[in-house]
């Protein structure tokens, strides 16, 4: 009857994942996360400046390893990370319904989606340098070959409204290639992306791979902004233009490779991906060799 | 066995001078990274069970070289390793004993005492163990220190910076220099392989050592990180086999340095049978440098015995 | 003390064998109208292993039909993503199950177990991998931004890579939104027989994959059946010009993996002893049975002696014998038929006047067995530098200048592979440039991968298998 319920439920705490670990905020902040109703779900770690810096620091460090697997072994660990969401769908349909305020089969809908989409951008990790590297027929007795490979650490402000689908949309395709990075999950709506955080952790996914951030986006995304370590920024998620322009300045301190926030809002993440959002965080390197006996 | 003919100039031209000298080194064949490593890797697939383990065991722990080189050894640490290194397992007289302990110039008098008698022989790292950066002269007094204070081997390392800036003569000088402090005991030469880098740097520095009259290359001093690492291992045997064919001389190889386990033991007596060939497979001519590797290689020689996985309480930690 | 490796057999118990086995049609196995049954057995010890169906006409147009059925009812119209996903689930699964098959591939093979261990299996479930995630794509992968699948696919595959013969056809061609009627060879069924049981497993829709044991008559009638859209065969030169004029005038596309007589070039600069790994691997790996394998050794004169004493050094430490042994590294002849082709011809080598050797190894009294072997003094004359033989037999000859090399390299009717050994990057791109040959390995030899494209100039063939290549043979261009 009324006043407490037969059963007591064990609620999750909801924390930072940095370095393959799960710490709270070194500032020991939190901030309360409500659902469409504005009921309270949880509080999430609000990130300090130290906390970004770890998550680049560990970003960093994840580099060489992650970059330097084969494309084959990246997409088996992208399609294992499909292989644990699928398997752990009940759970992200609940999270993902409670965050947006969607219908458990909107919700569904949304899941099935974002499952595919890893195994679409698992598959592409043994292809793309050969959809967009080659051969180059120069005027001379050289072999010259062009390459695409990751930028680096990148750092992604993840949509806001989009808690899941949206955050996978912008995430698989920068880590497929090589990349790694810190992701400053959506503002009002980051629970989904710390339960992802722990599908993670448990699907061979090397440590510092991916880190995830959660917290205000007035505040975190300046400190990767400016960071000197980060090679390349995402703005998708921040809505405010005068903070995007303000952020894209701070990035052009050490020419930080920019993908600005699209004009027209936040896009409808179900259509079909093309290859802009797997190339934009990539190099492309051209060797030559000479040709002769 | 045909000889096999080295491809540049004869061995006897290669140390008529510094420049001869480097271009013979030079001239060696280079070695192929990845091809190396995949041989290496093949080798390792290797499966080697009951009689085949049993035998390999017993070797790997003959041709242990039982090692305590750190600052904080002490007379009654270097005691006790003796005593492990005369009777690896106090359950199993039929256990063999090691081939040697392996100590700091200073601690040979204590390890002298503590062998004296028995089949277990002394080395001595000596030159400046481990980094090789002292004077040539602190670096022979430093050998025939330990040599008068008993040690049947000395352990030298090479000068690595003068090998990498090319001044390979030098190199060459003081490993002849050394040679002439052991006064007969036997010296290996440590070629400090992680920090030579490359194969064909290996190869090279292999034959180096060995044309200045190495009784055994060593891989490492075991204090950085890569140490013997199995196609590192493979390059040098392939070198003692070649110079061999060239010279007649058999030179040994010790493998010292990252070697925990007694599959990884058996591995590197794998690649020495496959390699170099069955007349290096002998604590004669083959060592490896351990401290740890000893109790893997006993549990699993007691697991073979028993047919059951035993644990670390049952052996000794010295 | 020398060291005797002790026995280290591979248990056969992880294998669960029928004693008999139908046609896979339309999803589930059947038993076949009118068809006979013929026995598979073991190479290494002649055993029989089961009794495998041999598919008549009617049980090809049954399947064809089945074929027929599924695509237009199911695969074709199938999303590309969702096709995707049945092959990442046939992909798990091989390396799920990837002992088992390993065990079964050298049973039925005769290959040793390290190598369908860490090479057939494992590249395997590769392929599969590598296509799953071609299917929907196939927009980007330059073929126009709407390429359509052909139909039906009638597939054809030799005896020597069972399971990543089987890999390399069906994988790409289900990506492309085709569906097969696979024909495994008729001394090697089991493992495509196993495969047929992972299709079920992974609940692959009925008629996608359908496999018909049997063969040459059953792989005629597959290969001539007027429902066929797209004809895929690797096996021997003959057979695929048999098929090329069989096919003339029809709407059939074909694609024809055939064979090989490489020439693996040593230059005296070469890293010797990986060169002498690479000629050991070149042409000892798989028995020989490798249509690209590196049967002919081109060493230049100045560094023949050397190469020559450290191969047959090398080669006397090869394992020959059980190849359930986890430390056999030659295993047997695939056939009666086969050792039989490679002894006439070795002793018609012996005939003209080359010289033979082999390191002395004791040979299993049951089985089909043949210890590696080289020729030396072997001219481009010679019929054993022409002729392919399909066995562990290498073939020596010599050259004094890269021209040289490349002249004597490409003096072949065949270009499906061939191998550079020097150190110096520059001849390595020079004689890549020039070799008349669709694969060229520099420092290394039979490396095979599924990004990486396989296939061959002149009579080894047209077409190529692998990469983004790999493709264009199953699918209809958008972009004409």
């Amino acid at each position: 009857m009324a006043g407490a319920p037969a059963r007591v439920d064990v609620r999750k705490t909801y924390k930072l994942f940095i370095g393959g670990a799960f710490p709270r905020s070194e500032s020991g902040r939190s901030y309360p996360v409500t659902d469409a109703e504005d009921g309270f779900l949880a509080n999430a770690a609000l990130a300090s400046r130290k906390d970004a810096r770890d998550a680049v620091v560990s970003a960093r460090k994840a580099f060489g390893g992650w970059s330097g697997a084969t494309a084959y072994n990246r997409g088996q660990v992208v399609y294992r990370v499909a292989e644990l969401l699928e398997g752990r769908r009940g759970q992200f349909v609940d999270e993902v319904a409670r965050s947006e305020g969607l219908s458990a089969a909107a919700a569904e809908a949304l899941v099935e989606v974002a499952v595919d989409r890893l195994v679409w951008y698992a598959g592409w990790a043994d292809k793309v340098a050969q959809v967009v590297g080659g051969t180059n027929p120069v005027a001379g007795p050289y072999f010259d070959f062009s390459l695409p490979e990751p930028t680096g650490v990148v750092a992604i402000v993840a949509p806001q409204r989009s808690s899941l689908l949206g955050l996978l949309s912008v995430l698989a395709p920068v880590i497929v290639t090589g990349n790694t990075c810190v992701l400053l999950a959506s503002e009002p709506r980051p629970l989904p992306a710390v339960t992802l955080s722990e599908v993670l952790a448990t699907s061979d996914v090397p440590a510092g791979v991916v880190n995830v951030l959660t917290g205000r986006v007035q505040e975190v995304a300046g400190w990767l902004a400016s960071h000197m370590d980060v090679n390349a920024i995402d703005l998708t998620g921040v809505t405010d233009a005068d903070l995007a322009r303000d952020l894209e300045v701070a990035a052009a301190d050490n020419l930080k490779r920019v993908r600005r926030a699209p004009l027209d809002g936040e896009p409808d993440w179900t259509d079909a991906p093309g290859l802009d959002r797997l190339t934009w965080a990539l190099e492309t390197k051209t060797v030559w060799h000479p040709i002769g006996v | 066995m045909t000889t096999v003919l080295t491809p540049t100039a004869g061995v006897d031209e290669a140390t008529r001078s510094a420049s001869s000298l480097r271009q013979f080194l030079h001239g060696l064949p280079g070695v192929d990274q990845v091809g190396a490593e995949e041989r290496a890797a093949t080798l390792s697939t290797r499966s080697i069970k009951t009689t085949a383990k049993a035998y390999a065991i017993d070797l790997a722990i003959a041709m242990i070289d039982l090692t305590t080189l750190e600052g904080a050894d002490t007379h009654g640490k270097v005691r006790a390793l003796c005593a492990k290194a005369q009777r690896p397992d106090p359950a199993d007289p039929s256990c063999p004993s090691v081939a040697a302990v392996c100590v700091y110039p200073d601690m040979v008098p204590v390890a002298r005492a503590a062998l004296d008698g028995g089949a277990v022989k002394v080395a001595s790292v000596a030159t400046a163990f481990p980094s090789g950066r002292a004077a040539l002269d602190i670096k022979l007094a430093d050998t025939r220190d330990a040599v008068e204070a008993g040690a049947d081997e000395i352990d030298m390392v090479i000068d690595r910076g003068a090998f990498l800036s090319g001044h390979y003569q030098q190199v060459f000088d003081e490993i002849v220099a050394v040679q002439q402090a052991c006064s007969g005991a036997h010296l290996k030469v440590i070629l400090e392989t992680g920090e030579l880098a490359t194969y064909d740097n290996v190869r090279r520095a292999s034959w180096l050592a060995m044309l200045a009259g190495a009784d055994v290359i060593k891989t490492s001093t075991g204090k950085i990180s890569p140490a013997a690492t199995l196609p590192v291992t493979m390059v040098m045997l392939e070198a003692v086999r070649d110079f061999r064919d060239s010279t007649g001389r058999q030179v040994g190889v010790k493998a010292a340095g990252g070697i925990r386990t007694a599959k990884d033991a058996i591995r590197h007596l794998v690649l020495v049978n496959e390699t170099a060939g069955a007349d290096w497979l002998d604590p004669e001519r083959f060592r490896i440098g351990a401290s740890s590797l000893l109790n893997d290689l006993l549990m699993q020689r007691t697991k073979l015995v028993t047919g059951r996985y035993s644990g670390p309480d049952y052996f000794t930690l010295d | 003390m020398p060291f005797d490796y002790a026995p280290a057999p591979e248990s056969r118990a992880i294998v669960d064998l029928d004693s008999s086995y139908g046609l896979f049609i339309g999803g589930e196995f059947v038993e076949s109208e009118g068809g006979r049954t013929f026995k598979s057995v073991s190479p290494a010890t002649e055993e029989v292993l089961a009794e495998v169906t041999e598919a008549s006409a009617d049980d090809v147009d049954r399947a064809v039909k089945a074929a027929r059925r599924a695509f237009t009812e199911t695969w074709a119209p199938m999303p590309g993503a969702e096709r995707a996903k049945y092959l990442f689930r046939i992909a798990r699964m091989v390396q799920e199950r990837s002992r088992e098959l390993a065990v079964l591939e050298s049973l039925d093979n005769g290959k040793p177990i390290r190598e369908s261990r860490d090479v057939d299996v494992p590249q395997a479930a590769a392929n599969f991998f590598y296509y799953a995630g071609w299917a929907d794509k196939l927009g980007h992968a330059g073929y126009g931004n709407d390429p359509q699948p052909l139909g039906v696919a009638g597939q054809v595959i030799p005896w020597n890579f069972p399971l990543l013969m089987l890999a390399w056809k069906i994988a790409p061609a289900l990506a492309g939104g085709n569906t097969v009627v696979l024909k495994p060879a008729e001394t090697t069924s089991l493992t495509a027989l196993a495969f047929a049981d992972i299709c079920r497993q992974a609940e692959l829709p009925a008629g996608v994959v359908n496999i018909l044991t049997g063969a040459g008559e059953t792989g005629r009638a597959l290969v001539e059946h007027p429902d066929v859209d797209k004809v895929a065969f690797t096996g021997s030169t003959e057979v695929g010009k048999a098929i090329a004029r069989g096919i003339a005038g029809s709407r059939k596309s074909v694609t024809l993996e055939l064979g090989g007589k490489a020439a693996n070039v040593v230059f005296d600069d070469a890293p010797l002893d990986q060169a002498v790994e690479g000629i050991v691997n070149g042409i000892f790996f798989n028995q020989g049975h490798v249509c690209c394998a590196g049967s002919r050794l081109l060493v230049q004169e100045s560094v023949y002696d050397e190469v020559l004493s450290r191969l047959k050094r090398r080669m006397a430490t090869l394992r020959v014998g059980d190849p359930l042994d986890k430390n056999t590294d030659v295993g047997a002849i695939n056939s009666a038929e086969q050792l039989a082709k490679i002894r006439e011809l070795s002793a018609v080598g012996e005939s003209e006047g080359a010289q033979r050797w082999a390191p002395s190894c004791q040979l299993p009294e049951r089985g089909y067995w043949f210890p590696p072997t080289v020729f030396t003094g072997v001219s481009q004359a010679h019929r054993i530098a022409r002729e392919e033989i399909f066995g562990p037999v290498l073939s020596v000859l010599t050259f004094r200048t890269p021209a040289e090399a490349v002249e004597k390299a490409n003096n072949t009717p065949y270009g499906l592979s061939a191998g550079v050994w020097t150190e110096k990057g520059s001849r390595i791109l020079w004689m890549a440039d020039r070799l008349r040959a669709g694969v060229v390995w520099a420092n290394t030899f039979n490396r095979f991968d599924p990004a990486s494209p396989f296939g061959g100039y002149k009579e080894s063939g047209y077409g190529r298998e692998g990469g983004r290549h790999g493709l264009a043979a199953y699918l209809r261009r958008s972009d004409r």
